[in-house]
């Protein structure tokens, strides 16, 4: 029984081909984050999923099923005085305490009566969260959910994820480009780059040649002398090319 | 005692400031102000066209005005810059409309009472329009406030929880479309923006919730009803435009205020 599911999922920008025929699904309770470079589509998928951007093949949703999104960011207009309680109270109106718990929960306590015009990066992440936690979703959806904050903040932020997923149950998909921290949470990992490159376990996902083609070797450490990068080709026909680190590959044969 | 024209009068300010205070503030968060001027110029074409049909010009100034919204509202969706082609639109508009109303047969037309407003003839049955017209606008963004807020914040926010934000943009438009036409006698059609942008606009420097600023808003609007029609009795001045002026100066006390206030902190 999936939350959600896609199957021959392409979105077109004009002429661009973003995504070509995605499939992939998400299980309640599972945590799977999508990995790419920049255009590779990640944000088109979640969109598409979200059904916020028109797409090709099909999106099947449980019954019923309840979406927590936290987008990579709000665009809050200077005309339109907004308090965070005001805020979290959207569509669904919370009791004060239960918003006062909830805020507590996700790290940032006491803000309610503060302005989201005023908040930090950080502190509007986390507001964010709260706000698609009040609605007792089955699924999170988060489009790069740590941008602008620093290392402390994005492997407080993926903890405060991983913990939120054990205590409800609730299932997790996010989007990222930054890899290490992500990785550690994951259940599931999913190498995007127009299409599916390659999906599995973190650790699978990390040492898949496609992975590595598509991100070099230079956030491995010391790992990547020790690995030589294949050129790998795909037999789904998608036109694209992957970048290879020269330096690295020189390194590798100087040993 | 509503045989008093002044009475009667005050009443269509006060009616007229319920819709126009929470719908101004809509109005402002989602930069629509040129989109209400432009709906407004085209109801003179309303006018015109009522006259010529022998139609209420309340009915004509709604239809056209509405048939303007739907327009713009079309062009914007095509994703084309509103800006230009709602100058196009909106002065297309009001000038046919000028035109048009100089064809009409047999009828020497007040064009100023179109064009500023004519508060100090407003008739029991214009009240009854006012009023209704004004009402159901207040009832129907009470009713779908969180809807309209959380689509104004973010449409895709709203879409991811369940919320069309092309329904709520809709509703809005509709209800500027229908303001326009029952504050026509009030302001006329070159000030029906103003009254819906320069109350929020004022309510926005002493506001910290929507809420708040929706209320501030509507009792900016009552206190520049009432002090645009006194100076209009006082100085003998148009009302339309008297009562803008008042909204306007308020603008000024309520930013002169914050500036103050935030300076003092």
């Amino acid at each position: 029984m999936t939350l959600i599911e896609a199957k021959g999922l392409t979105v077109r920008h004009g002429a661009n081909t973003v995504l070509d025929r995605v499939n992939m699904s998400v299980a309640p309770g599972e945590i799977v984050t999508i990995v790419g470079p920049n255009g590779s589509g990640k944000t088109s998928l979640l969109r598409a999923l979200l059904g916020l951007t028109p797409s090709k093949g099909k999106v099947t949703r449980k019954r019923g099923l309840v979406v927590g999104y936290v987008p990579q960011k709000l665009a809050l207009d200077p005309t339109l005085p907004l308090p965070v309680r005001a805020f979290l109270n959207l569509p669904k109106a919370h009791a004060p305490d239960q918003i006062a718990a909830m805020l507590e929960r996700v790290g940032v306590p006491g803000l309610a009566t503060r302005q989201v015009a005023d908040l930090s990066g950080g502190q509007l992440q986390r507001v964010l969260l709260a706000r698609a936690l009040l609605e007792k979703p089955d699924i999170l959806i988060l489009d790069e959910p740590t941008q602008g904050l620093d290392q402390m903040g994005e492997a407080g932020f993926y903890r405060l994820i991983e913990d939120v997923r054990r205590e409800t149950g609730v299932a997790v998909l996010m989007v990222s480009h930054d890899l290490h921290v992500v990785m550690s949470a994951s259940d599931r990992v999913i190498c995007l780059n127009g299409h599916i490159c390659c999906e599995g376990k973190p650790h699978v996902v990390q040492n898949a040649p496609e992975y590595r083609a598509l991100f070099g070797h230079g956030t491995q450490g010391a790992l990547a002398l020790y690995q030589h990068a294949h050129d790998h080709d795909h037999d789904d026909g998608c036109g694209h090319d992957h970048t290879h680190d020269a330096p690295n590959d020189e390194v590798e044969h100087a040993r | 005692m509503l045989d008093d024209f002044l009475v009667r009068a005050v009443l269509a300010g006060v009616g007229l400031s319920i819709a126009t205070g929470p719908l101004g503030a809509f109005v402002v968060w989602r930069r629509l102000a040129y989109f209400g001027d432009a709906t407004a110029h085209a109801a003179i074409l309303g006018v015109a066209l009522a006259l010529i049909f022998s139609l209420p010009i309340s009915l004509g100034t709604l239809l056209v005005a509405l048939a303007m919204a739907g327009a713009i509202s079309w062009m914007m969706a095509q994703g084309q810059s509103p800006d230009s082609g709602l100058g196009v639109l909106s002065f297309g508009a009001l000038a046919t409309g000028l035109v048009a109303i100089s064809f009409v047969p047999d009828v020497r037309v007040d064009l100023s009472a179109y064009l500023f407003g004519d508060i100090l003839t407003v008739t029991r049955s214009d009240l009854l329009l006012i009023w209704g017209g004004a009402g159901l606008v207040a009832a129907v963004i009470a009713w779908r406030w969180s809807k309209l807020l959380l689509s104004t914040l973010s449409p895709d926010l709203a879409a991811a929880s369940g919320v069309k934000p092309n329904r709520e943009s809709l509703v809005i438009t509709v209800a500027i479309a229908l303001v326009v036409a029952v504050s026509l006698k009030v302001v006329g059609a070159l000030l029906v923006s103003a009254m819906l942008i320069i109350p929020a606009t004022a309510a926005r420097r002493v506001s910290s919730s929507p809420v708040q600023m929706v209320v501030a808003s509507v009792l900016v609007s009552w206190a520049a009803s009432g002090a645009g029609l006194w100076a209009s009795l006082r100085l003998d001045t148009p009302a339309g435009p008297s009562i803008i002026v008042a909204a306007a100066l308020i603008f000024v006390l309520t930013t002169g205020y914050r500036t103050i206030r935030n300076q003092s902190v």
